[in-house]
């Protein structure tokens, strides 16, 4: 950070927008912070419904909304929720708007929601949800907490896309549904199945970490 | 006036010169009969995909070694037996770019991720395998025709698919003697068994310059004997008596015994050094393991075959196997303590 406010000045409009710190708190959440490569969280979902492009988008996108939503209202009730039982309230607030996304996803395509299964319901207890609830909307304004929000979901539903496009095209060769390999292109099983999920989350892992690595000798 | 020289050492002072690279050279002789016979049976198809698997293993491992910057650790020969064993449990007809494929998940998953040679936590050949066995069940399960009679001069297409196209059929397809019992019921004779007039994997038929060669390893020291004893004794035995109970739906021993990759998973793989326990007890325990799994899952599973899955299921229980028996130390009664 400090790097980047001693070359504040020298930058035109475009940087000066990067550097603002509402813009901090949004690009956080897509990249330095990215929930799944960096913090490492809601392993369970981008593992389970990574299978191909079109469940990781739905999936990541849901949790994008439930996270939103669920940032505005606990930043808005902040001072209202008691110390004690804030987790409860948590909850509540979120697992209200998991029922809310689980009735929309069923108006709009009764298919997807049936091959995203309990994955769905189980958006309550993502732990990027409660983390950031507990972490950031709880102590932060609205606004900062609506940036943070889409950062995160916007971050998380990245993450999923890039192992469920990896999986996709290696596992049934096509992506988002379009079949774009040749017909004799060899599948490869196991991205399908859930060891693919693994390898295709270890080797993103080590891709980012590697990155990591460098920009931080640099 | 000459120098003189002197050495200061603590005992012993006779050492022996068995470094690893002495000991991988020796398993690489004793491996190279069986493979030979692979080739002689399945032909020039055999012999490409064995270069193919230990080519590009060695070149895996020090491309590995370069751009980690540490130093190449080719000449160790450990990269060449992983390269040559996993060529080994393949079908002959296997396309060459999924064979490359497999060398670099055995190397690079199944070995360099750890840490290179030493901490591997499962056998290397295996883990590319096995990577290969859930990647693409089709080609790692068609078996051709041995001693085809044109095998030596004729190149299988399926083994020149393109890389990331599917292989073409071509050939006779036969059945191993494993899966031939298991979903046809036909018994092989134990004859064509022992000698590898049978189907199979390249390595895997040449049952006599299998044991010759472990022989030879547990002669020099090179291999612990116990471990294939180990497994021998309880496939035997078990299979045995599954075959006493009913002798019409299960096979003979001495078919489970001389069939599929038993004779070289349990005398070079399941004997990897790193992978395997350290006490004589510990090992007699993991190769009880690996026979009574091998057992169960060709009896009962889905799969004819499943030596690959024993030894790796058993190199996951060995270091569980070393924590729990422990040699008692020298002189006194305590057990030894693990800090």
């Amino acid at each position: 950070m400090s790097v980047i406010n001693q070359n504040k000045s020298e930058k035109g409009f475009l940087s000066s927008i990067a550097d603002h710190p509402s813009t901090d708190e949004f690009i956080k959440g897509v990249w330095r912070e990215n929930p799944v490569f960096v913090q490492v969280l809601g392993m369970c979902p981008s593992l389970a419904v990574s299978n191909s492009a079109k469940n990781a988008l739905a999936m990541g996108l849901a949790t994008a909304f439930v996270l939103l939503m669920s940032n505005i209202l606990i930043s808005l009730l902040r001072d209202f929720i008691p110390k004690q039982v804030r987790i409860a309230s948590y909850i509540l607030i979120i697992a209200t708007f998991v029922t809310v996304i689980d009735y929309a996803m069923q108006a709009i395509s009764i298919e997807l929601h049936k091959s995203l299964g309990a994955f769905i319901a189980l958006i309550v207890v993502n732990c990027i949800i409660l983390s950031r609830a507990e972490a950031f909307a709880s102590k932060n304004t609205v606004g900062k907490s609506i940036l943070d929000a889409l950062g995160m979901g916007i971050g998380f539903t990245f993450a999923l896309l890039c192992i469920g496009g990896v999986r996709e095209i290696l596992g049934s060769g096509s992506f988002l549904g379009f079949e774009f390999m040749p017909d004799s292109f060899e599948k490869w099983v196991i991205m399908v199945l859930p060891a693919g999920g693994f390898f295709t989350l270890a080797f993103l892992l080590l891709i980012f970490n590697s990155f990591k690595i460098k920009n931080n000798r640099a | 006036m000459r120098k003189i020289t002197l050495h200061i050492a603590t005992s012993p002072h006779v050492v022996k010169g068995a470094s690893t690279e002495t000991i991988m050279k020796n398993v690489i002789y004793a491996l190279l009969p069986a493979a030979a016979f692979g080739v002689y049976a399945f032909g020039i198809s055999a012999l490409l995909v064995l270069l193919t698997t230990t080519i590009s293993a060695v070149a895996i491992e020090h491309f590995l070694c370069k751009i980690s910057k540490k130093e190449s650790t080719v000449s160790d020969y450990s990269a060449a037996i992983t390269g040559l064993l996993l060529g080994m449990c393949l079908p002959p007809d296997f396309p060459l770019w999924m064979a490359f494929m497999g060398s670099a998940i055995s190397i690079g998953l199944g070995k360099f991720i750890f840490g290179g040679l030493g901490y591997n936590v499962f056998n290397p050949a295996l883990v590319g395998r096995a990577f290969l066995q859930a990647t693409f069940p089709v080609p790692i399960t068609t078996w051709y025709q041995a001693f085809g009679p044109d095998r030596f001069y004729h190149i299988s297409s399926s083994v020149l698919a393109l890389p990331f196209m599917q292989p073409a059929v071509d050939g006779v397809s036969g059945a191993t003697p494993l899966s031939a019992f298991k979903f046809d019921h036909v018994d092989t004779q134990t004859y064509d068994l022992a000698m590898g007039f049978i189907n199979g994997s390249i390595g895997e038929t040449g049952t006599v310059f299998l044991i010759l060669g472990g022989i030879y390893l547990a002669w020099r020291k090179m291999l612990n004997w116990r471990i294939p004893v180990s497994i021998f004794i309880t496939v035997f035995v078990f299979s045995g008596a599954a075959y006493l109970i009913n002798n019409t739906a299960y096979p003979s021993p001495v078919f489970t015994l001389f069939s599929g990759g038993l004779m070289l998973g349990a005398i070079y793989m399941a004997t990897d050094m790193v992978a395997s326990p350290i006490t004589s007890m510990g090992v007699w325990v993991y190769g009880a393991i690996i026979g009574i799994l091998v057992v169960m899952i060709r009896l009962w599973g889905g799969l004819p075959e499943g030596v690959m899955y024993a030894i790796l299921l058993a190199n996951a229980i060995s270091p569980h196997i070393d924590n729990l028996i422990r040699p008692r130390v020298y002189g006194t009664t305590n057990k030894l303590k693990l800090s």
